[in-house]
């Protein structure tokens, strides 16, 4: 079987610095995947880099078989990944529904039509609330989002990026920020969005990295020193050393 | 040989005029991201006052106290005005000099009228100083070329040898990074946008009585600096300089040439009495500046030697 | 399952309140077009009504670029411009009257206007909707001037500094309209008018009106989504170009003549006061700002020259402090008084109104007398019955200490409301 998403040999340097060196990760069909890291190791250049925001230095991104490295961000997203961003990066005036709504509309086959009422559009607006109880945002709907507090601005980046419907989501820190009580419920979100879904996922927080991540890989510097279940990245010397050992000592 | 000598050294002098222009027109766009709209009539603001300044006392005192003047307007105008909708983002920092320009026009028509002032050259300089190919060349048209070659001096030891000009160095390229150095941005940005706005005040001054001083200057010589300091490149002195020169070649020699289309692109079949076969390279040469705009937005967005897009 | 679509259906608004919101806008819109003539307006009011439909449909067409989409131009102007030549043009194709041109009426002529902005904006739109922000800016000045300059060069197509007129009263009557007096072109005038309104309001509500505002708002998520924002803009400035040479279209048939002089920099500069004093926020934003500053234009014009000088001072003015402009007064003074704050709010705005005031009383007694003094025909101004020249006294206090007065008091009250 193909994998969802493939990179091979993926690299990216800015001027003389290596932020990326030679990267090879397959994710499966259906499988929830974290990347793990100390801060600086390169996690959030390889989702810029898969998403389409950078291009790469050289190596291959492929998403169920397409090469898609060296295509556009709008591109790529057609083609059924969908990623969110660590800073909350929404339409901040506009409304909740909106903003959905933008992420509901290309999916929908409505393109740049401009013969349409978009008020008319009832599957779109179906979908739209759908998603919006899905994330639990439909009390909310008609507010501005700029007015959302900071919790429910992450809840909106995410239902921005499953709006969509992609088969492939990325999401980059999205508990960041958060409470002990909103990243529960985070969590629970994005378990229920990724159902059936390949997830790729980039989270500091251990505990949701744990419970969430069927394998997990380890970036060090721009390298993937690690890839395997919960248990094994657990047990991994090499993966303690570099960097578990630092968090357990932070921690203690 | 004649002409060419004279296009030559005639466009030399106007681009050291637009480079003065444009100077302070790249360190203000270059740190702050605010491309001033006004910047021309601060210009020709220069010109007027020198004019004022002229009548009641001499044309030196002028040349001093006229871009000194004219720097304190553009800091009052930084500090209570741009700083003010800075918050609102570029937009709205275009739309306020936009307004701004359009104001100092009507107030320039106010205290001086709608027509051309008689601002002269000093009598001291208003003399030939050599004969060229039997031709007289004004001595005070030697006198802005080291008036402006002076400025050079004077801006290139503020950028190079003074502490104050390693930050603004450090701003142009790097502007988000100048706050972080703990240095004080606001008193930096409002010093940068009044020195900008005297070093267009001085080029009014020596200016003004070169060419014309009248409301129009100011719409004249606006756009043009733009295309200056587009071409230019953001964040570099050098590429500024480089294309007011070029501009300012370009131009001069465009004037003098009295070809036609059809006289150039007749081996084409371009008949010299068709309507596109009868337009002269003269009669385009305002156009030349903008052609260049939108070719170099389009194609170069980082100018000539910028360091990075616009 | 179905209380949950009634929870969906919530969130819409409601078909009553798309009615009362929209449909009943409009509807008043019409009827107060077809009301005007009623009233018996003169020759010269019709004339400024024209021009008012006129400056409505151009400043909508802008706040498409600049209200909905973000960007800021300084050549819309071009558009109409090239728009309103291209309906001279079929003007006089249709004064000579052979086979087709002989038989479409004037009264399409906007529709042509139409056809022509698109194309403009479509061929010149391509190379400048790569970037938004100052690159655009720049691009749409460097553009204008380069279109203003060949339209003074190529004499058969602009007709040179005399410009190229045509005749409203050929071809073929519309609807028994001949066209001829201004009352019958204020029937042309209105229905276009409203059909340029109708049009703008309709493109907001389309995919691609939303997707033009989330690309202001945000270009980089707008990628994510699935959309390319180059796209997005270039498709939007197409229809900007085109509603702009609908607007050229109703402006030929009206005034019978373009000049180069239309496409310069000039008109484009008045119409982004106009659009951005209206409110560029608000979709009746821009046309509440084309009806102030064509009637400010044709009125304040005759009264003082200084009305150029009032109009910078309120674009600053609203650059400065009112973002979103008179619409956003209006609207902001009646969401107080329905929501029924006005009691909380009255004393502050009050304090406010009469601090305005003051700082009014000065500017214009300063302006006036300035204007007076510059002219040097010893002319002296005379309000009230007040005999201000420059050597009296009283000119001196009436352009300072209500000025000083009026700032503190608005000072006071913006304190007050940021308690």
């Amino acid at each position: 079987m193909t994998p969802a998403l493939e990179l091979t040999d993926l690299r990216k340097s800015f001027g003389p610095a290596k932020i990326i060196q030679g990267v090879d990760l397959s994710v499966g069909k259906g499988e929830r995947h974290a990347i793990i890291g100390p801060n600086g190791a390169g996690k959030s250049t390889l989702f810029n880099l898969i998403s389409g925001r950078f291009m790469p230095s050289s190596g291959e991104v492929r998403l169920g078989g397409e090469l898609i490295s060296g295509k556009k961000p709008y591109q790529i997203n057609r083609m059924g990944l969908s990623r969110s961003f660590q800073v909350s990066n929404i339409f901040t005036n506009m409304t909740v529904r909106e903003n959905v709504r933008c992420g509901v509309l290309y999916s929908m086959g409505y393109g740049y039509s401009f013969w349409r009422n978009i008020g008319n559009l009832k599957e779109v607006s179906e979908k739209t609330a759908h998603i919006l109880d899905e994330v639990g945002l439909l009390e909310k709907a008609n507010l501005p989002a700029a007015l959302l507090p900071y919790a429910d601005q992450r809840t909106l980046e995410i239902a921005i990026t499953i709006a969509g419907g992609a088969d492939v989501i990325l999401l980059d820190e999205p508990t960041a920020g958060m409470s002990h009580s909103e990243t529960d419920r985070a969590v629970a979100l994005i378990e229920k969005a990724s159902k059936g879904k390949t997830l790729l996922i980039v989270e500091h927080d251990m505990g949701v990295v744990f419970n969430l991540a069927d394998r997990i890989s380890v970036l060090v510097y721009g390298e993937i020193i690690a890839t395997g279940t919960p248990e094994e990245i657990r047990g991994d010397a090499k993966v303690r050393e570099a960097y578990l050992g630092e968090e357990a000592e932070d921690a203690a | 040989m004649e002409t060419l000598v004279f296009a030559l050294l005639n466009g030399v002098i106007y681009g050291l005029l637009l480079f003065m222009l444009s100077s302070g027109l790249t360190l203000i766009f270059s740190m702050m991201g605010v491309l001033n709209f006004a910047h021309a009539s601060f210009y020709m603001l220069g010109a007027y006052l020198a004019f004022t300044i002229m009548e009641g006392t001499s044309f030196w005192i002028a040349l001093f106290l006229a871009p000194v003047l004219v720097g304190l307007v553009g800091m009052v105008v930084e500090r209570y005005g741009l700083r003010r909708v800075h918050a609102q983002g570029h937009v709205a920092e275009l739309l306020f000099t936009f307004g701004l320009a359009y104001l100092i026009d009507e107030v320039v028509k106010i205290f001086w009228g709608r027509t051309a002032v008689n601002y002269r050259v000093p009598e001291l300089l208003d003399f030939p100083l050599f004969t060229l190919y039997g031709a007289q060349y004004p001595a005070y048209r030697i006198f802005i070329l080291f008036v402006a070659a002076f400025m050079l001096v004077a801006l290139w030891y503020l950028l190079k040898r003074t502490r104050a000009g390693l930050i603004i160095q450090a701003a142009l390229t790097h502007p988000h990074m100048v706050g972080s150095l703990g240095h004080n941005v606001p008193l930096i940005f409002m010093s940068v946008f009044g020195v900008g706005c005297a070093l267009a005040g001085l080029a009014g001054v020596i200016g003004g009585n070169y060419f014309v001083t009248d409301p129009a200057m100011a719409v004249q010589m606006g756009p043009i600096v733009f295309v200056v300091v587009v071409v230019g490149g953001l964040g570099s002195l050098e590429g500024a300089f480089v294309a007011a020169m070029l501009i300012g070649l370009l131009q001069t020699s465009a004037i003098s040439i009295n070809a036609s289309l059809a006289d150039i692109f007749g081996f084409l079949g371009l008949g010299p009495h068709t309507e596109v076969g009868e337009i002269t390279i003269a009669s385009m040469a305002p156009m030349l500046p903008f052609l260049l705009l939108v070719l170099i937005l389009m194609i170069r967005p980082r100018g000539l030697m910028g360091e990075r897009e616009v | 399952m179905t209380d949950m679509t009634a929870t969906y259906a919530a969130l819409e608004p409601s078909r009553a309140e798309k009615f009362r919101q929209r449909t009943v806008p409009l509807i008043a819109f019409a009827v107060l077009l077809l009301v005007i003539p009623l009233f018996n307006p003169s020759r010269s009011m019709v004339t400024l009504l024209n021009h008012m439909g006129i400056t409505i449909v151009f400043a909508l067409s802008y706040n498409m670029l600049l209200g909905r989409a973000g960007l800021l131009s300084f050549g819309h102007a071009v558009y109409m411009g090239l728009g309103g030549y291209f309906a001279v043009h079929v003007m006089n194709w249709v004064a000579d009257g052979s086979g087709f041109w002989g038989a479409v009426p004037v009264f399409t002529m906007p529709a042509f206007g139409f056809g022509a902005g698109a194309l403009a904006g479509a061929v010149i739109g391509w190379p400048s909707c790569r970037r938004a922000g100052t690159p655009f800016a720049m691009i749409s000045l460097g553009v204008a001037e380069l279109v203003a300059a060949a339209g003074f060069m190529f004499d058969s197509l602009f007709g040179g500094e005399m410009g190229i007129s045509g005749d409203r009263m050929s071809g073929p009557e519309f609807l028994g309209l001949s066209l001829g007096p201004v009352d019958e072109v204020y029937w042309f005038i209105a229905f276009w008018t409203f059909i340029g309104v109708l049009g703008t309001y309709a493109f907001t509500r389309t995919p691609l009106g939303k997707l033009s505002e989330a690309t202001r708002d945000n270009p980089e998520r707008v990628e994510f989504v699935g959309y390319s924002p180059q796209r997005v803009r270039y498709l939007v400035f197409i229809f900007a170009g085109a509603f702009a040479g609908m607007a050229g279209g109703m402006s030929a048939v009206q005034d019978e003549i373009f000049t180069p002089e239309n496409l310069s920099l000039i008109p484009s500069g008045a119409i982004l006061i106009a659009t951005y004093v209206g409110g560029i926020r608000y979709f009746t934003g821009p046309i509440m700002g084309a009806i102030i500053m064509t009637y400010m234009g044709s009125n304040l014009s005759d009264y003082t020259a200084g009305w150029l000088l009032y109009l910078g001072l309120m674009f600053v003015g609203v650059v400065m402090f009112l973002p979103n402009g008179i619409a956003g007064i209006v609207y902001g003074t009646t969401d107080t008084i329905r929501a029924g704050r006005l009691g909380e709010v009255w004393q502050s705005w009050l304090i406010r109104l009469a601090g305005l005031v003051l700082i009014a009383t000065s500017v214009i007694t300063i302006v006036e007398v300035a204007f007076r003094w510059s002219e040097g025909y010893g002319e002296v101004f005379e309000p009230f019955g007040l005999h201000l020249d420059t050597t009296n006294l009283l000119t001196w206090v009436l352009g300072v200490v209500p000025l000083v007065l009026g700032v503190l008091l608005v000072l006071k009250s913006a304190k007050g409301e940021s308690k």
